[in-house]
């Protein structure tokens, strides 16, 4: 059975390395673990509210794992589609800002010229399963 | 149970396991709220160490600490790293912010050259490897002030690495003598700030002012080789001069454009390093060694009594004089970092490497950078004790005083007093006088001229020098009158008459024959009581040496 660190090492860029070779296990068990979906919902802010959700997401991963099929040993990765292009540099002058007004116009509650964050938002708590659903209602 | 003495690696130093051990014996680790016991700690842990005439017993552990720093500088640059938005410390809120700021939809960020030369001047003053290719990631978590939920950071591949911080630090009894001291510099990156989040107690609400959010930060990561509070003051400190003098950030603790984060652990020296905590908000140059020395007792409290250091993050509590644990952590963040598919690899050159017929706007040439350079603090300081003769710690105290320098350099140009003199003048009356009214070098009632004619009033022998001393009181009090002045109201000048001097000194022997008796007698301290005589008939006017060499000479000794 994979480890949850298959996923998430297909996300990461850490140099040439793509996970384990698919070979030895090509039709593995894509079971996705509870421990795994509450991570991605405090890590992402999603709503995994059903079954169906989950089997969406265990077909998502079988769909991404289809990679595993090329081999890149030895492969330098291309981390950005924009690699040959040049990276333009700004000059160091003011152009921009002054628009209080129509950024605050954006968020509901706004108190003086600040924004007003939803409840619990500074505290360590709300990062422990606050659903996406919910954040909208505030 | 005897007090254990426990020494860590704190130049000379030895600390006494006192106040708080005694807190911790009745309970695990941390003082948590009794105030006292909080007072007891800060006292224990003060810049002051008690010294003892303990040596470790055998059996006793003996305990290294090992502390390594983040620091985030704000670079000094007119607008935003990745927007054109203005960088302001003190503007209404949310009035400084671009639509990529808040980030709305739509917007891509675009890269401030000023930002990018920062970075490489820092890495180059630290002896880095400048990276010719730097990579930019995106860092996630959820926060209310950062709009995007994302920061954009150079977490692969950053713009410089491997380099060395050079400090000193005071040591030896009186704590005169500075000792060099080298701490490595990890990496350099470049990274954006986030906005500021202020807690409105009376309606429980968070309020979000972006104005922050999007300034160019440096990220500076020190090895861990610091090991002790004092220690990683200094290579704050010494980093703080360095950023300040090549101009690529403030780095005022105060306005929060310089911030530190401590990596702290604690273990019994030959054994493997502990495990580390990390304290935050340590953001005020005055408790930043006292903060790390607090965590360092408390690791070793904890780890004394059979207990065991968690791998969390912690904060200081000015207040109280202690850490906290700050979050609650299931298990490490998880950033999910990626590449920033909005930014393409910065490229830099060098002279050789440079592409021709490029616009110069676009392209950064290392070498320039590097020829472009101003004095950095090492080199002034080794130029003043080579031109000056002063001692390095000398040197140390008139960098570290914002101004102190280029006032002693124009009171150099005006005087012909000798160096050592100014030098002297400089760092012990003059600073003492600042000090003492908590002034800084700019609103000071003397200016280098005054001081420079002072200085040659004494060097002529126009006046002694505790005649110069009273004209210098009066210069701090009365603006606007010279020396010259002062010493003709007062009176101050010495007598220039030496005939006059020595028909004193004979009337004075004369009247005094016990004395002079004393004096041929042999004992020493008759001659002072025979000076001050004349020194009063004198009206403070002649200086004591030549008073005593004419008397000498009057009595044929």
């Amino acid at each position: 059975m994979w480890t949850r660190r298959v996923w998430l090492g297909l996300r990461a860029s850490a140099g040439g390395r793509r996970g384990f070779p698919s070979k030895a296990d090509p039709q593995g068990s894509r079971r996705v673990t509870a421990e795994l979906i509450e991570h991605l919902e405090r890590l992402a802010l999603v709503d995994f509210g059903s079954q169906e959700a989950v089997a969406r997401l265990e077909k998502a991963i079988a769909f991404a794992d289809r990679l595993r099929a090329v081999d890149t040993d030895g492969v330098e990765p291309m981390e950005s589609v924009l690699e040959d292009r040049c990276l333009y540099l700004r000059s160091d002058n003011v152009v921009e800002g002054n628009c209080a007004e129509e950024l605050l116009q954006n968020s509901h509650h706004v108190v003086e010229e600040y924004f007003v964050a939803p409840p619990g938002m500074c505290c360590p708590k709300w990062l422990n399963r606050l659903s996406h659903s919910k954040l909208r209602m505030q | 149970m005897a007090t254990p003495v426990l020494r860590w690696c704190c130049p000379g130093r030895r600390w006494v396991f006192a106040g708080i051990g005694g807190v911790s014996r009745h309970g695990r680790g941390v003082p948590t709220g009794s105030t006292s016991s909080g007072k007891r700690g800060q006292s224990s842990v003060a810049q002051q160490p008690l010294i003892t005439a303990q040596k470790p017993r055998k059996g006793e552990r003996e305990w290294a600490a090992v502390v390594g720093l983040e620091i985030h500088a704000q670079i000094a640059s007119n607008s935003k790293l990745f927007s054109g938005s203005q960088v302001d410390f003190a503007a209404p809120p949310n009035s400084l912010v671009s639509f990529f700021d808040a980030s709305l939809p739509g917007t891509l960020p675009v890269l401030n050259r000023r930002c990018v030369e920062a970075a490489v001047m820092t890495g180059l003053a630290l002896d880095c490897h400048i990276n010719r290719r730097s990579l930019f990631d995106r860092k996630h978590y959820f926060y209310a002030d950062l709009p995007a939920g994302y920061q954009i950071t150079q977490q692969r591949l950053p713009i410089a690495v491997n380099g060395s911080l050079v400090y000193s630090v005071c040591v030896g009894k009186r704590r005169s003598q500075m000792v060099t001291k080298t701490a490595g510099v990890k990496q350099i990156q470049l990274e954006q700030d986030s906005g500021k989040s202020l807690h409105d107690s009376l309606r429980s609400q968070t309020l979000i002012d972006l104005n922050r959010a999007g300034v160019g930060l440096l990220e500076v990561v020190l090895e861990p080789d610091m090991s002790c509070g004092e220690e990683a003051a200094a290579a704050i400190r010494e980093l703080q001069l360095i950023l300040q003098a090549l101009g690529t950030s403030q780095a005022n603790m105060a306005e929060g454009q310089l911030r530190v984060d401590a990596n702290i652990s604690v273990h019994n020296p030959g054994e493997p390093l502990g495990v580390r905590t990390e304290v935050k908000n340590l953001n005020s140059a005055r408790f930043l060694a006292k903060a790390i020395d607090y965590e360092i007792q408390r690791q070793i409290n904890e780890l004394e009594n059979g207990g065991k250091i968690l791998n969390e993050t912690r904060s200081f509590d000015y207040k109280l004089g202690c850490t906290v644990p700050m979050r609650d952590k299931e298990g490490k963040q998880d950033y999910r970092f990626m590449p920033e598919p909005n930014l393409p690899p910065l490229l830099l050159y060098d002279s050789e490497s440079l592409p021709t017929g490029t616009d110069p706007q676009q392209v950064i040439n290392i070498d320039q950078l590097r020829e472009q350079l101003p004095e950095l603090p090492r080199v002034t300081r080794e130029k003043l004790v080579q031109q000056y003769g002063m001692l390095p710690e000398h040197s140390f105290a008139l960098l570290n005083e914002v101004g102190l320098l280029e006032f002693f350099q124009n009171v150099i140009k005006e005087t012909r007093a000798e160096p050592k003199k100014v030098t002297s003048w400089v760092l012990n009356t003059f600073l003492g006088f600042l000090k003492q009214q908590n002034l800084a070098v700019s609103e000071s009632p003397v200016t280098p001229s005054a001081l420079a004619e002072l200085l040659d009033l004494l060097d002529r022998k126009a006046i002694s020098s505790s005649a110069a001393k009273q004209v210098f009181q009066e210069l701090w009090r009365s603006k606007g009158k010279t020396p010259a002045q002062i010493v003709a109201e007062k009176k101050l000048e010495l007598m220039q008459d030496a005939e006059a001097l020595e028909q004193l000194c004979r009337s004075t022997l004369e009247a005094h024959p016990q004395v002079v008796t004393d004096v041929k007698k042999g004992n020493p301290r008759a001659i002072n009581k025979l000076i001050g005589l004349v020194r009063r008939a004198t009206l403070g006017r002649a200086d004591p040496t030549v008073i005593k060499e004419v008397l000498e000479r009057q009595l044929s000794l």
